[in-house]
């Protein structure tokens, strides 16, 4: 436990060297810092902001620019629910209320409590062709339903449920 | 005919000479072209769409980022474009919070102008964003955030001009704004207060901070005994919001408004900026005597010193440890008055007329307060002091003209041209220039080549000791160049001059509001003019600071002018981010240990210094009884890089020291564990 | 060093690789093919042909006998995935499951026999049709781009080669001069497959006459247009075309570096790409020195990081720079000076994947294809309500009729019906494009055509809308995205694109008056003429088209407080039809809002007032008797 933290930084090191402490890499950099720590902690950008030689509100600027940025954790699990225009004419909007109603969450309030999941929309995932589709994490699942995600949703619940009770035990 | 470069605006035939873009084309014809987000000093932005005009064959486009071809054909106010401008201030108005009755920018607004331009006399959308919270954590700048109207002229202002880049846009569509980092009040980032930002800004989302009912509550306060000190810019400046030319020389019916406000006495900064170049000169012979700490920088603008501060802690002893002539006079007054009027310390309230916001955040800092009393209490802007005259409905251009108080308001020319660029520079020389060379400087007291509006000027004179380099630079992107190339040793010089403000304290932020670039030059021309109609021209000649020297602090350089004229300065850190956890440390015994990751830190090191520390502790077992964070800046960078173990703070830190101290300190804790 | 093999000798040392090749099976693994669990299928074919005593091969690296089995990029007929291809035969086994693994190997592979039941069958006719190039869905598209997408592998840079690849580049490096390649590509009619459809040529011709001792190719893989994903296919199913395209626009403009944008929503496209340009550098199609020659190329990929205005060249190349994605004024054009400030071109994916094979084919057999202005052929993304929805390929100048009925297959109603007569309307071009209705069937899909009635190919999304679509809703949820996209930069987009959503939802929930529609005209076109940027100027586009051919629709919901296709909620009543409710109580139960009172066995009421619209209660009735209606 007390070795993730240095973990992290290390590789946030790791990541700044390897990408020459270039400016330009900025958003190669966030990417890859998000990655360690699944959001851009405010400390962390300002530590990026000193190695790149940059102003922290240019990194500022540019981690609340991109939506693949975020500056808060997020749940274990990100369920995206693609509302690009095929997803949307084959009503992806009915999936995100029920998801949303499932998980007693808002576009506003986005994560459970409990930090297991995270909702969130998408425009176009390029899986037009499944519409309309939801991603968890990186696995996508086509041709969906409230239902049918309402089950998948049950499923993730039970394994994180059982995988408790087996540290407990 | 047509010739090969001419083009035609509305009809007429108009040459380009050069010029880069349409908009200074359509200027040059006398047409008024609207625009939020063109400043010919910044880069073309191209957002406000405000510019657009027709150009035959291509159709609307935007005056500021097309580039003038010969033969074109341009209209500048088809129906069409009338109606776009017109539909762009509608949609701005809608997303404004529309107190204008009530704003610090109401008539000297520029969405307000054009509003009434172009007729918009009815909104017809919903307003759409929710109301933001105000920043007034600066104390020389106000951030409103719902009056914004995203033209950037702030950020570029801020990152081009001044190479600071303290605010920048944040989030992007409709959520867009500008802001600090990570929603940061401006007080808790790298502003440098110089208000740029402000001056550029079309309307009241960034002022400088109004401390107009403070000083009318000090004012009205019987007990207290108000004075008040004004800079030299001020007065080429104030005249222009009554409506007088710009440069206009207005000294007198100043003086005459400050007294019929209820102000006791009416002092003149310029004669503290005499007693600086006193100081200051002697400082600098001093040091060229030594050879040491040279150049010397100057130090009468806060925003330049913050900077120094933030970006160059390696140059902390090369500036100039005079106080600034504002704080001069505060300290100076603040020790002399009380006796002299019969009142108590407490009761004397001293206001500064300044046309700069930095100045209110140099007063606020604590080093310039003695047990507990600030030396100078209220910083008034240019900008208040005419809010003020017009409450107090002072008709300003027919007041009669009165003198400045003595003995503070007695000054020479040299304290005067402190309020232009290369001001400062100017009066060392002239006082150097008799002080090392023996010349006395009648007849010919002029130093022409560190005049102008250029932003990084040269000059030297050749003295018994040697040639003397000086340099002058304003706005801070200048500055930045300067040092920089004097890092890289490109460059040497002796004396160096930097204002913040492009021009010096003429285009302070707390001027009067301007939109036409030759307002500066003028005001500039109105110091150098008020230089000439004034008697003495060298600080060393002001009988009164003579006089001061003699009653006070014996000669320049003294203890005692040490003590009340100079300071000293500080790294200051740029950012108040929060700690990055590097170890946990899980005993309620810990060692914390805390590793310095400014940027100045950074530079030297500071990571390997942690990778060194967390392989120790990791290898010896410890990591449950210590605790390891990085940070930004312990503000010593100087001495970096620095770390704090327990209770030790490490300066010039290594690793093996660090490793040392870490044992030491775990010894330590230990035994008192056990007792 | 890396080896330096001729093309030639690869190509054919590939080939000798194969001979011994008795049958190989292709799976789609494509997005949306793996998605469906494509991977599960290609592992139990895998163990199947194994447990029968099949050699499988699964990289061709020895002279090996047996069956090759490998993965292949998008297919186009997401839809009906996860796909098998079986060659020699060319049988294509749709919606194939881990179960039907061992039937193919048995049947098909060891026995040639088919499996009915994993054969097409048209939804409208009821055919069947086991050969895919027979498939309608196929036989009926043009596939040129996309020929070699879904047949060849798209991580074995070899079977690129054996296929002809690079040797475009290859002859452009030692035999064609920047001057002719410009030419030929510019005689081709070669025009951009972004958006506004410039020609390629003149834009390379623009950047080669710069003198600049660097400039830069930029290959824009930000396909951000929702309902489009042909720009995804092409990285990942044919990634090397790409790169070939971009070292001869390299080679055409004086450029030695080239950056692959992609879109991080991509990230099968991102691995593909970046394995494909390793692999070239391994062979010294890319680096110094390429092909042996004295000219020298270099790619590296970066990911976006989530900005539809990225799609826009100066804003993708702010980002590329580490800025925030905002588009800055033209000109000065990227051509002249873009990345840097160095001349920097920037096409679109399809485009450079287009490049090689005019230059192997030649130019007057690129022009036998479309039309005279608009030569070639386009990729569609074809989605929303049709009966076969997936990527497709057609020459430029086919009508939308062919599109619907032949590839499509036909337009589905709500009902799940398949015929035309269920259509209403398709968007053509995303947010920025317009709706074709109807009236359109038969015009010839082509930049000029579309333009002339204010539409545009854009990306060459295609999502079709049965007649059940609200129009105006339609219309509101591309403002929505435009406005969530817009990057905040100039005002008439920020601002206007906020107030035309505004304005919208005031007709959709019936807040609208006689004012509304003027305003929302007079703005849409201040929009239009005002941005800064593409994607401002054409925010407005799919407006002012649904105004002009729907306009029905808005006055039906401003004057009359009724959604024409019964979709809107704001104007919906729900009510429960007493002949029908058999008093299940199920309705009362789950209706959120406690709007649904009555007894067991007695019909249910609907109290509108406590009403939300949220249709629940339709849903769960097994009677079908609540019916809402506007």
């Amino acid at each position: 436990m007390t070795n993730r933290n240095h973990r992290k930084f290390e590789e946030v090191c790791r990541i700044l060297e390897k990408n020459g402490n270039d400016p330009a890499r900025l958003i190669p950099v966030l990417q890859q810092v998000q990655e360690v720590y699944r959001y851009l902690p405010e400390e962390i950008m300002s530590f990026v902001a000193t190695s790149l030689n940059i102003s922290p509100a240019k990194v500022f600027g540019v981690a609340t620019f991109f939506s693949h940025f975020t500056l808060k954790p997020k749940g274990k699990y990100i369920i995206r629910v693609c509302d690009g225009t095929a997803c949307h004419v084959k009503t992806s909007t009915g999936i995100l209320d029920a998801l949303y109603k499932k998980l007693s969450l808002s576009e506003k309030i986005n994560t459970t409590p409990d930090m297991l999941f995270t909702i969130e929309t998408v425009s176009c995932l390029g899986a037009c062709g499944l519409a309309p589709a939801v991603v968890i994490n990186e696995r996508v699942y086509g041709q969906m339903t409230p239902e049918k995600t309402s089950e998948v949703l049950d499923g993730i619940i039970k394994t994180e449920e059982k995988q408790k009770e087996a540290v407990n035990a | 005919m047509k010739t090969a470069n001419t083009l035609t605006i509305d009809g007429l035939k108009i040459t380009i000479e050069g010029e880069k873009n349409l908009l200074e084309v359509i200027r040059k014809a006398h047409i008024d072209i609207p625009t939020f987000c063109y400043h010919s000093e910044l880069s073309i932005y191209g957002a406000c769409r405000l510019c657009m005009v027709d150009v035959s064959g291509r159709g609307v486009v935007p005056s500021c980022s097309t580039p003038p071809e010969a033969g074109m054909e341009i209209q500048t106010s088809t129906g069409q474009i009338r109606s776009l401008r017109k539909m762009i201030i509608e949609l701005l108005l809608a997303n404004h919070e529309q107190s204008c009755t009530t704003c610090q920018k109401n008539t000297s607004c520029k969405l307000q102008e054009l509003a009434n331009r172009f007729g918009v006399t009815k909104v017809r959308f919903k307003k759409a964003a929710a109301a933001r919270p105000l920043d007034n954590s600066s104390p020389s700048i106000t951030r409103d955030p719902n009056k914004c109207i995203l033209c950037g002229d702030c950020v570029r202002m801020c990152r081009e001009e001044q190479s600071v880049g303290a605010i920048d846009f944040a989030f992007r569509g409709s959520n867009v704004t500008v802001a600090p980092s990570f929603g940061k009040g401006l007080s808790e980032v790298e502003c440098v207060n110089c208000g740029q930002c402000a001056r550029v800004c079309p309307t009241g989302a960034l002022t400088p901070k109004s401390d107009v009912a403070e000083t009318w509550k000090a004012l009205e306060d019987k007990s207290k005994y108000v004075i008040v000190q004004i800079a030299p810019a001020v007065r080429v400046a104030i005249g222009e919001h009554f409506g007088l030319e710009p440069g206009t020389i207005a000294t007198g019916q100043a003086v005459a408004a400050l007294k019929r406000l209820g102000f006791k006495k009416v002092f003149d900064t310029s004669f503290t900026a005499d007693l600086t170049i006193m100081e200051e000169g002697t400082e600098f012979l001093k040091r060229l005597e030594k050879k040491e700490k040279l150049p010397i920088f100057t130090s009468c603008c806060p925003g330049w010193v913050k900077f120094a501060e933030q970006y160059y802690p390696e140059l902390n002893d090369n500036l100039s440890s005079c106080r600034s002539p504002q704080q001069m006079f505060g300290s100076l007054a603040k020790e002399l008055l009380p006796e002299k009027y019969g009142i108590k310390k407490e009761d004397l309230v001293i206001v500064s007329v300044m046309p700069c916001t930095a100045k209110k955040y140099e007063a606020a800092q604590e080093k310039f307060a003695v047990n507990g009393i600030k030396d100078i209490d209220i910083v008034l802007t240019t900008q208040e002091f005419a809010r003020m005259i017009e409450e107090a409905g002072l008709q300003f251009n027919s007041l009669t003209p009165e003198s400045f108080d003595l003995p503070f308001g007695f000054k020479t020319g040299a304290g005067i041209i402190f309020g232009n660029s290369g001001g400062v520079s100017e009066a060392v020389l002239r006082f150097v220039n008799e002080k090392v060379c023996g010349k006395k400087n009648t007849g010919n007291y002029d130093f022409l080549q560190v005049r102008g509006l250029e932003g990084i000027k040269e000059t030297s004179i050749s003295t018994p000791a040697g040639t003397l380099k000086l340099a002058v630079a304003s706005g801070l992107k200048n500055a930045r160049t300067l040092v920089e190339s004097m890092k890289r040793k490109e460059v040497h010089y002796d004396i160096v001059e930097i204002m913040a403000c492009p021009g010096g304290c003429i285009g302070g932020a707390g001027q009067p509001v301007y939109y036409k670039p030759e307002v500066k030059e003028k005001r500039a021309k109105g110091l150098y003019d008020n230089d000439k109609m004034l008697e003495l021209h060298s600080s060393q000649d002001n009988p009164y600071i003579k006089e001061l020297y003699k009653d006070n602090f014996g000669e320049a350089g003294s203890r005692k002018a040490h003590r009340f004229l100079h300071t000293h300065y500080a790294s200051c850190k740029r950012t108040h981010s929060g700690e990055i956890s590097i170890l946990k440390g899980n005993s309620v015994n810990k060692l914390e240990v805390t590793v310095c990751f400014g940027t100045s830190c950074f530079l030297k090191g500071s990571q390997s210094i942690l990778k060194g520390l967390v392989d120790h502790i990791k290898l010896s077992g410890l990591e449950d009884k210590v605790e390891v964070k990085a940070t930004f800046c312990f503000e010593k960078c100087n001495s970096g890089p620095n770390a704090r173990i327990g209770r030790k703070l490490l300066e010039k830190c290594t690793i093996g020291l660090a490793v040392e101290t870490l044992m030491d300190e775990i010894k330590i804790l230990k035994e008192c564990a056990s007792v | 060093m890396p080896e330096t093999l001729s093309l030639k000798e690869i190509g054919l040392g590939y080939s000798r690789l194969k001979n011994g090749i008795k049958a190989r099976v292709v799976v789609c693994a494509g997005t949306g093919c793996v998605a469906n669990g494509s991977l599960e299928v290609f592992d139990a074919l895998k163990k199947s042909l194994e447990q029968n005593g099949l050699d499988v091969v699964l990289e061709l690296k020895k002279e090996e006998n047996g069956t090759l089995l490998s993965k292949s990029g998008c297919q186009g007929f997401c839809q009906m995935g996860p796909l098998v291809t079986i060659f020699p035969q060319g049988v294509l086994y749709t919606k194939v499951k881990p179960a039907d693994a061992e039937e193919i190997v048995t049947a098909t592979i060891k026995a040639n026999k088919l499996v009915e039941r994993l054969v097409y069958s048209n939804p409208s006719t009821g055919e069947r049709t086991a050969i895919l190039s027979e498939i309608p869905f196929y036989k009926k598209q043009h596939r040129y781009v996309l020929k070699s997408c879904g047949v060849i592998d798209p991580e074995d840079i070899n079977e690129y080669i054996a296929d002809n690849g690079y040797s475009s580049a290859e002859n452009a490096a030692f035999n064609m001069s920047p001057e002719v390649i410009c030419r030929d590509i510019s005689a081709s009619g070669l025009r951009g497959r972004g958006g506004a459809g410039f020609l390629t040529g003149r834009k390379w011709d623009m950047a080669r006459i710069q003198k600049s001792a660097k400039k830069y190719i930029v290959c824009n893989g930000d396909e951000g247009d929702p309902g489009a994903f042909m720009d995804r296919s092409v990285m990942e199913g044919n990634p090397h075309s790409v790169i070939e395209g971009m070292i001869i626009a390299g080679l055409a403009t004086g450029a030695d570096e080239g950056i692959v944008y992609v879109r991080t929503e991509y990230p099968l496209a991102v691995k593909r790409m970046r394995k494909a340009v390793a692999d070239a550098f391994a062979l010294n199609i890319l680096g110094s020195n390429i092909f042996a020659s004295d000219k020298s190329f270099n790619i590296s990929v970066m990911e976006g990081a989530g900005a539809f205005v990225c799609g826009e060249e100066t804003a993708l190349l702010a980002s590329v720079q580490g800025e925030r994605g905002m588009p800055a004024p033209k000109p000065p054009f990227p051509a002249q000076s873009g990345l840097w400030e160095k001349p920097t071109v920037i096409n679109n994916v399809e485009t450079l994947a287009t490049v090689p094979l005019i230059l192997r084919h030649g130019t007057a057999e690129y022009r036998k294809m479309g039309t005279e202005k608009t030569p070639g052929t386009k990729t569609f993304a074809l989605t929303g309500h049709v009966a076969n929805t997936g990527l497709i390929e057609v020459p430029f100048g086919t009508t939308l009729r062919h599109l619907l009925n032949e590839v499509a297959g036909g337009v589905t109603g709500e009902d799940g019906s398949v015929s035309l007569e269920a259509f209403k309307a398709v968007q053509i071009g995303g947010p920025s494009g317009a709706c074709l209705t109807r009236d359109h069937l038969d015009l010839p899909l082509d930049f000029d055509s579309l333009k002339s009635i204010g539409a545009m190919v854009g990306s060459g999304g295609l999502v079709v809308m049965n007649t059940c679509t609200c129009m105006v809703a339609i219309s509101r949820f591309f403002m929505q995205f435009t406005q969530n996209e817009s990057c905040g930069k100039c005002v008439p987009c920020r601002e206007g694109t906020k107030q035309m959503l505004n304005l919208l939802d005031d007709i959709l929930e019936g807040r609208a008056d006689d004012t509304t529609l003027p305003l929302l005209e007079e703005l849409a076109v201040a929009v239009q003429r005002g941005s800064l940027c593409g994607l401002g100027k054409s925010a407005p586009n799919p407006v002012l088209s649904t105004l002009k051919y729907f306009r029905q629709e808005y006055t039906a919901h401003i004057k009359e407080h009724r959604c024409p296709s019964g979709s809107c909620k704001a104007f919906i009543q729900y009510s429960i039809d007493p002949a029908l409710c058999k008093g299940c109580m199920l309705c009362a139960k789950k209706c959120p809002s406690g709007a649904i009172t009555g007894e067991l066995k007695k019909p249910h009421k609907i109290n509108t007032a406590a009403c939300t619209k949220c249709g629940i209660c339709v849903a769960s009735c097994k009677f079908k008797a609540i019916k809402g209606a506007a």
